[in-house]
């Protein structure tokens, strides 16, 4: 963990081992930030990759500016990414990067109120150029009016030795200064000891086809600054982490949205119908759409609407034909679809409508994320329109969380939420890949015409679902549509009584879909003083900060809601097993609004609205601060 | 090739009472679809439970109800983008879309360019009758400049669209327009769209005889159709009037294209306008379509009507190709296409 195990010698848990000059860690979190088109990201993404594939667990942070290209060398230009990698199992990216990497002084000026004291701070002196220094609105140089005192400093000249390094290829000046990330990541593969074959082999997977040429160069730059960092000698010591302990199988890195475009994949095949997609392009739910478009070979069929409304009719249509419906977005596309979701409640089609939250509201922050669709989620439509939400808890988990997702629309007939993040979509973590021949499968009826008529609103005496019943089957010809429906024959109906009971017999289906939803789990004891309960992406941040107070002997237990509505059914026993309840959330106290309303247990909220992920020690600092107004309650 | 059935009119009414005002034009278009149905069935090799209507919000979206078909009512304007959805999906359904001027122009204007756009396989047919009838009488996107309705006391000041010029612009490959008592014609054009493989759209006048009763009267009316409209067939000269004595000529004034009608005995006939319905340059439907009365004749039958895949055959062929070329995708072996690494 960032406070246990660090690159700042003065850790406890560090051992020199004298033989090899290497400092033995159990983690390291590093950020590397540069300009946006320093190409950070890519960097991150590689060394990620390399980390798990060497063996770590990781957890991983991109943070990106909305524009593509912001002026470069302005503070809202700045792009970072950021990766915690350990021997330990991990849950978060980390609070305080140990080693920061910033090619210019805007992103030292971003970036460095992060770093921990006695921290590792790699600069590119080349970038330190007066105006640079002004770009980012520093009066003074920070290298020299002493504010950098608290951190071990390597002020490199990274640009011009990596230019020189690559002066003898074709490269224009613009594509050589380019090869500057990956010379910083050759200094950064010395540092941590790996081995650069697999950086190569990828470098050249990443160069193909026109850009083929460019891979020789940024090869070299990547073994130059390497071999920069070997000679120069200015590094006082390098560090080693071992390799983490995860059960057996095989791994690969994923990030939520992968997971999310996997994890539908799948649920077309364990519900043994085929998948349409249908998406208006938004940040941060595209990349969802370009995975799907690539898998045409799987017959999936994605189409790229016109708006958000026509995204969600088109998989409406889908789903009224008997295929998996599903249409992606992010907050505001779901301000859009609110009327046609609506529709699919009333049609009782199986529909899924995955929101990568991002912060709101309006445009928002579109590359930050966000909590604060909760409520639009389960109550943002005209009318008492229920729908069951569900919601992953981590990267590799929304693949899952998908295959659930279609689960329950197909079992119960409903539209279905299903509620990521900016955090968990961009965000990743090592995967223990799934057999896809061990996922349940589900039955799916297909109703047809050989019995005689089926009434399109009967219901299954278990579900309350309505039959699936889909043009083409001769005999059951039908009309439905956002009009109320009369129960059992599905026909148009103005009657008052039975407007009423449609009302309540939707919202009590959802409801039944508590028969199929697993229990909360406990994350430590079953009863205490304080449970910390959330949901979504604050899992990792909450389980650390629990374990961090339950190793100083606090009573703190944590659990953790995948599914939102319905909530689990034993949701109320666990919050009453404890004396205090805490629920932190990245919005204004969303989910702890509807369980003090559902249950009347009275809960703490620990709300952050900055576009960024729960610290652990935040959370942390607010267990303590709970426990210990008890105890001072009860010492009085 | 499975046996195509054979139905009468009566397999395509539901028994759901009709609920339009009585003396409603959707009547017409009503018993007009019933009635072309069966053939519609043989000549497209169809079954009836693979025929789908799917509407939007207005008077005409409560059509899909009185077909005794599958039909799904769904919400304003949104109506092509759940029958897209279906086509896409179901690619061998044959989808209607039941529209109107307010549910297809104003609030669902985008969809329809889109679905038009793509050439999605969609049938739509948009009863036009210039006024927003269940809502009970305010203006529409087609309502004539000026119109006096409840939400314009002194006049509408807005310019109408003509749908057809939309169709046109957004690249619809089947165009044509009927008017909906005029029963011959409107399950001519019915049928030729069915079998056309692409977009068709059918703009039908129908008179709102409620709130905007007689507004196409001027043209539409029995006593003035044979002077006032002129039914488009490929292939023929532009000629109308009891006696088929008028035409259309053609003449470029100062670098415009302009019609202009004459007396056939008049003029060499060669001159007269021949209808090219499949012809790759829109100019000639987009002036037809332009015709309007007092000077010129309305045009109806079919403005457009041109070859070109439909967007659920192509995304079906790239599903196969796909297949073809990379064999049938296995999600086990694709999940470990990444970088993996073995724990053991
Ligand atoms: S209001 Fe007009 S369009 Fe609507 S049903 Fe009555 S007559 Fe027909």
């Amino acid at each position: 963990m960032s406070s246990d195990g660090s690159v700042s010698a003065d850790s406890d848990k560090t051992n020199i081992n004298g033989s090899d000059g290497f400092i033995e860690v159990e983690n390291v979190i590093i950020r590397f930030a540069g300009d946006s088109g320093d190409g950070m990201q890519v960097t991150g993404a590689m060394f990620s990759d390399n980390s798990a594939f060497v063996g770590h667990d990781i957890s991983t942070l991109p943070d990106f500016p909305a524009e593509i290209r912001a002026p470069a060398g302005t503070l809202p230009g700045v792009s970072s990414f950021q990766l915690n990698f350990s021997s330990l199992d991990i849950h978060t990216p980390g609070d305080q990067p140990d080693v920061l990497v910033a090619l210019n002084p805007a992103a030292l000026k971003v970036n460095l109120r992060d770093l921990k004291p006695g921290g590792t701070l790699i600069l590119n002196k080349d970038g330190f150029k007066k105006m640079d220094l002004k770009k980012a609105g520093y009066l003074e140089d920070p290298r020299e009016d002493g504010s950098l005192a608290g951190y071990q400093v390597y002020d490199l000249p990274i640009t011009s030795v990596c230019l020189a390094a690559v002066e003898n290829t074709d490269l224009t000046k613009r594509q050589a200064e380019l090869t500057k990330n990956m010379f910083t990541l050759g200094i950064i593969c010395w540092l941590f000891d790996r081995p650069l074959d697999l950086f190569e082999k990828r470098i050249k997977q990443v160069f193909t086809g026109k850009k083929e040429s460019l891979a020789a160069p940024n090869i070299l730059a990547l073994n130059a600054g390497y071999n920069f960092a070997d000679t120069i000698e200015a590094f006082v010591s390098r560090y080693s982490v071992g390799k983490v302990d995860l059960p057996p199988g095989e791994y690969r890195r994923i990030t939520g949205n992968e997971a999310t475009a996997l994890g539908f994949v799948a649920a077309a095949h364990v519900c043994g119908r085929p998948l349409f997609y249908a998406s208006y392009p938004i940040t941060p739910a595209s990349d969802i759409l370009h995975e799907l478009s690539k898998l045409r070979h799987f017959g999936i069929k994605t189409a790229q609407a016109e708006d958000e409304i026509s995204a969600v009719g088109m998989a409406i249509g889908a789903a009224y034909g008997g295929a998996l419906g599903l249409t992606g977005t992010s907050g505001p596309g779901v301000a859009l679809k609110a009327e046609a979701i609506g529709l699919a409640v009333m049609a009782e089609l199986p529909l899924v409508i995955a929101n990568v939250q991002r912060g709101g509201p309006s445009t928002g922050l579109p590359t930050k994320t966000e909590q604060a669709d909760l409520l639009q989620a389960i109550y943002g439509r005209n009318g008492e329109c229920p729908v069951i939400v569900v919601a992953p808890a981590t990267p590799g988990e929304c693949f899952d969380m998908a295959v659930e997702a279609f689960k329950l629309a197909v079992t119960y007939m409903t539209p279905v939420f299903f509620l990521s993040d900016g955090y968990l979509a961009n965000g990743s973590e090592p995967w223990l890949i799934p057999d896809l021949h061990k996922l349940d499968k589900l039955e799916v009826k297909a109703p047809t015409g050989e019995n005689g008529y089926i009434q399109p609103y009967s219901r299954d005496p278990q579900t309350q679902a309505r039959p699936w019943i889909v043009p083409g089957v001769a005999g059951l010809e039908h009309q439905i549509g956002g009009l109320e429906k009369e129960n059992i024959t599905g026909k148009v109906s103005y009657d008052s009584e039975n407007h009423e009971l449609m009302c309540k017999l939707r919202v009590s289906k959802v409801e039944g879909a508590v028969n199929s939803i697993p229990d909360l789990e406990m994350h430590g004891d079953e009863e205490g003083d304080l449970l910390v309960l959330g949901w979504g992406g604050t899992m990792g941040a909450i389980r650390h900060a629990v374990d961090n107070a339950r190793a100083k002997g606090y009573s703190v237990s944590s659990a953790h809601l995948r599914y939102l509505n319905p909530f689990p059914g034993n949701t109320e026993a666990v919050l009453r097993n404890f004396k205090q309840v805490l629920v932190p959330e990245l919005n204004l106290g969303q989910l702890r609004m509807i369980l003090r309303a559902k249950y009347l247990v009275d809960i703490e909220g620990l709300n952050k609205l900055q576009g960024q992920p729960f610290k652990t020690a935040e959370i942390e600092d607010k267990l303590y601060e709970m426990l210990e107004q008890k105890v001072r309650k009860v010492a009085s | 090739m499975s046996e195509v059935a054979e139905y009468t009119r009566k397999d395509f009414a539901s028994e759901q009472e009709v609920r339009w005002c009585p003396g409603c034009g959707d009547y017409s278009i009503l018993a007009q679809v019933q009635r072309v149905m069966p053939e519609i069935c043989i000549e497209t090799n169809q079954k009836k439970e693979d025929i789908v209507f799917i509407s939007g919000i207005g008077c005409s979206s409560r059509f899909p109800y009185y077909m005794d078909n599958f039909g799904f009512h769904t919400i304003h304007g949104r109506a092509p983008t759940i029958a897209s959805g279906l086509k896409l999906s179901r690619p061998n359904l044959q989808v209607w879309v039941v529209t109107g001027d307010g549910d297809a122009l104003s609030i669902g204007g985008n969809h329809l360019i889109h679905a038009l756009r793509r050439n999605v396989d969609l049938k739509i047919l948009l009863f036009n009758n210039q006024i927003y009838g269940l809502t009970k009488g305010q203006y529409s996107p087609t309502s004539k400049v000026g119109k006096k309705t409840k939400s314009s006391p002194l006049g509408t000041l807005e310019r109408p669209l003509n749908p057809v010029h939309l169709a046109i612009a957004s690249e619809a490959t089947f165009i044509a327009r009927a008017i909906a008592t005029e029963g011959t014609q409107m399950r001519d054009v019915l049928l030729q769209a069915a079998k056309h493989k692409g977009s068709a759209i059918i703009e039908i006048f129908q008179n709102c005889n409620v709130f905007n009763d007689g507004t196409f009267d001027a043209f539409a009316a029995k006593k003035n159709q044979l002077e006032n409209t002129v039914y488009l067939q490929h292939g023929e000269p532009v000629t109308f009037g009891k006696d088929n004595e008028k035409g259309i000529c053609i003449r470029t004034d100062h670098g415009a294209l302009e019609p202009y009608v004459v007396n056939v005995a008049d003029v060499d006939k060669s001159s007269i306008l021949v209808h090219d319905e499949q012809s790759p340059n829109a100019a000639l439907a987009y002036l037809l379509a332009q015709m309007d009365v007092p000077e010129f004749p309305v045009p109806l039958g079919v403005f457009r009507k041109i070859n070109r895949p439909s967007y659920d055959e192509l995304l079906e062929k790239q599903v196969k190709t796909a297949i073809e070329e990379r064999g049938p995708g296995d999600l086990n072996k694709y999940m470990r296409s990444a970088e993996t690494w073995t724990v053991s």
